[in-house]
């Protein structure tokens, strides 16, 4: 009985490495591949449509939600101490560290890395990306170059329009509903808010832009067995895509508040 | 079975995966400018060896020599060009769902040429025209297409670039009698209309009845080995047990 359970549990790591060197291998290919002609700037510009102009509404609408009860939240927290009119400066710099790029690529991952893992599945189920390969094009540079490179560089725009809504948001709260006094709202945002916060953030947002791209084509090439395979990758897709965004966040803030 | 022009020349072909062999010492020389058909039951290794007819396999040992060049010399960039000799038809057509009817059949024009993208437009248009697709359905997407007119787009795709080679994958399993016919005709019609450049047609199949109708030669595929391989007309009266119960099925 404890064996078995010994072996599940060593075989599920074992599963887990190959997994991870698998998806390295494959997002390594990129390095490889993104500068090599033909240059297929139709298909990047597809998907940065796609990624980032498609992205805009559910990315503004979750931004100015969350910098609104952000600012209810720390102003009745920061008034029992007598601190509310801080409540600007914690905000954007929580929005702009943190809630910024995980949320957005939270957001992206769900998306974006679903669609991408249900395209490319469904391309490789009904033989297309073979059609691909038989003309000699390289199905990895066609379809997931274009993708990765979008998301990599969509998910740090988003990420800034997300804080920026959100700021927005939360300084017609404080402002208007919980009657901070405005000037003293802004300078102390101006006082507290340094540009290594944003560029934190940003650093983030690109990281999980990569990942997301990655993750998401990797379990579209990944996908067999017809509609069930789709199914199942694009749920992969999702679930690794967010995995990895809040480990890496993890890993990413301790090592970058140390740099910056 | 020899030829004095050969486009495909394949020696001592074993691939195996793991302890699992697929194909087993296979030898077969297809002619230049033919119908060759490769028949066999499911499992036989015909699709395994289209793949190494493509470069998308490497043989655990043996060659594999098309068109006078040997795949095993080509690095992966070389293969990748080499593979624009083939056009492919493949089994459910396999056209590109987000391109039009037009789209699908201008893509490879667009990837691999200088044409202006009038001159595209415009041969893309003739080639679907030469397959019997007329001009109101060039902008469908091949969800709004029938099947037998989507393999007709496929058809069309693949001979974008005049390939040397023309590969077809089960054309028509799974098609109905009336538009088997019709992807028969066609691939016979594509077959003497390339004649003049020496196009080659290997077809991949197990639908015997079709097969006896279009080829001018048949290899019969069993446990990863070619067992006959013979002109049709002879192939008919083989006495191979194998073949008599594939036919007789």
């Amino acid at each position: 009985m404890s064996r078995s359970y010994v072996e599940k549990v060593g075989l599920s790591v074992i599963n887990s490495i190959n997994g991870l060197g698998s998806v390295s291998r494959f997002g390594s290919k990129f390095f490889y591949w993104f500068l090599k002609p033909p240059f297929r700037i139709k298909n990047l510009f597809e998907q940065f449509y796609f990624i980032g102009n498609k992205s805009l509404f559910i990315v503004c609408l979750s931004g100015s939600f969350t910098g609104m009860v952000m600012a209810y939240q720390v102003y009745f927290g920061f008034k029992l101490i007598s601190v509310d009119s801080l409540v600007g400066p914690v905000v954007a710099i929580t929005m702009a560290k943190e809630l910024g790029p995980v949320l957005t690529g939270l957001i992206v991952a769900g998306r974006a890395g679903a669609a991408m893992a249900a395209q490319i599945g469904t391309m490789k189920v009904t033989e297309q990306i073979d059609a691909l390969e038989v003309m000699g094009i390289d199905s990895f540079q066609y379809l997931a170059v274009p993708r990765i490179i979008a998301s990599t560089i969509c998910l740090p725009m988003l990420s800034c329009l997300f804080v920026l809504v959100g700021n927005i948001g939360s300084i017609l709260v404080g402002t208007k509903a919980l009657m901070i006094d405005e000037s003293l709202y802004l300078s102390k945002l101006g006082e507290f808010m340094f540009l290594p916060d944003l560029l934190q953030g940003v650093i983030k947002a690109i990281v999980f832009g990569f990942l997301i791209g990655v993750i998401g084509t990797y379990f579209g090439f990944r996908v067999t067995k017809g509609a069930e395979g789709v199914g199942k990758g694009t749920n992969l897709a999702v679930v690794w895509g967010m995995i990895s965004v809040l480990i890496i966040d993890y890993f990413l803030t301790s090592f970058l508040v140390r740099i910056l | 079975m020899q030829f004095d022009d050969v486009a495909i020349s394949i020696k001592s072909l074993t691939k195996s995966f793991g302890e699992h062999t697929i194909l087993d010492n296979l030898n077969i020389e297809i002619p230049r400018n033919k119908i060759t058909s490769l028949l066999g039951f499911s499992g036989a290794g015909k699709s395994t060896l289209l793949k190494h007819i493509l470069g998308l396999l490497s043989p655990t040992s043996g060659t594999v020599n098309v068109l006078g060049s040997d795949l095993a010399d080509m690095s992966p960039i070389q293969l990748r060009e080499f593979r624009r000799n083939f056009g492919m038809l493949f089994q459910y057509a396999a056209l590109f769902d987000s391109l039009s009817a037009k789209g699908n059949v201008a893509f490879p024009l667009c990837e691999f040429t200088d044409m202006t993208e009038h001159k595209i437009q415009n041969k893309a248009a003739e080639l679907l025209l030469s397959v019997g697709i007329k001009e109101v359905s060039f902008d469908k997407l091949p969800s709004e297409l029938s099947g037998g007119m989507r393999k007709r787009v496929g058809l069309a795709r693949g001979l974008a670039l005049s390939p040397a080679i023309m590969l077809f994958d089960e054309p028509t399993t799974g098609l109905d009698p009336i538009t088997t016919r019709m992807v028969n005709d066609l691939i016979v019609e594509t077959s003497i209309k390339n004649k003049d450049r020496g196009m080659t047609s290997v077809i991949i199949s197990h639908d015997i009845k079709a097969t006896l109708e279009i080829s001018d030669f048949i290899a019969f595929l069993d446990h990863g080995n070619i067992v006959e391989y013979l002109p049709v007309n002879e192939f008919v009266k083989s006495k191979n047990p194998l073949v008599l119960e594939f036919i007789n099925l």
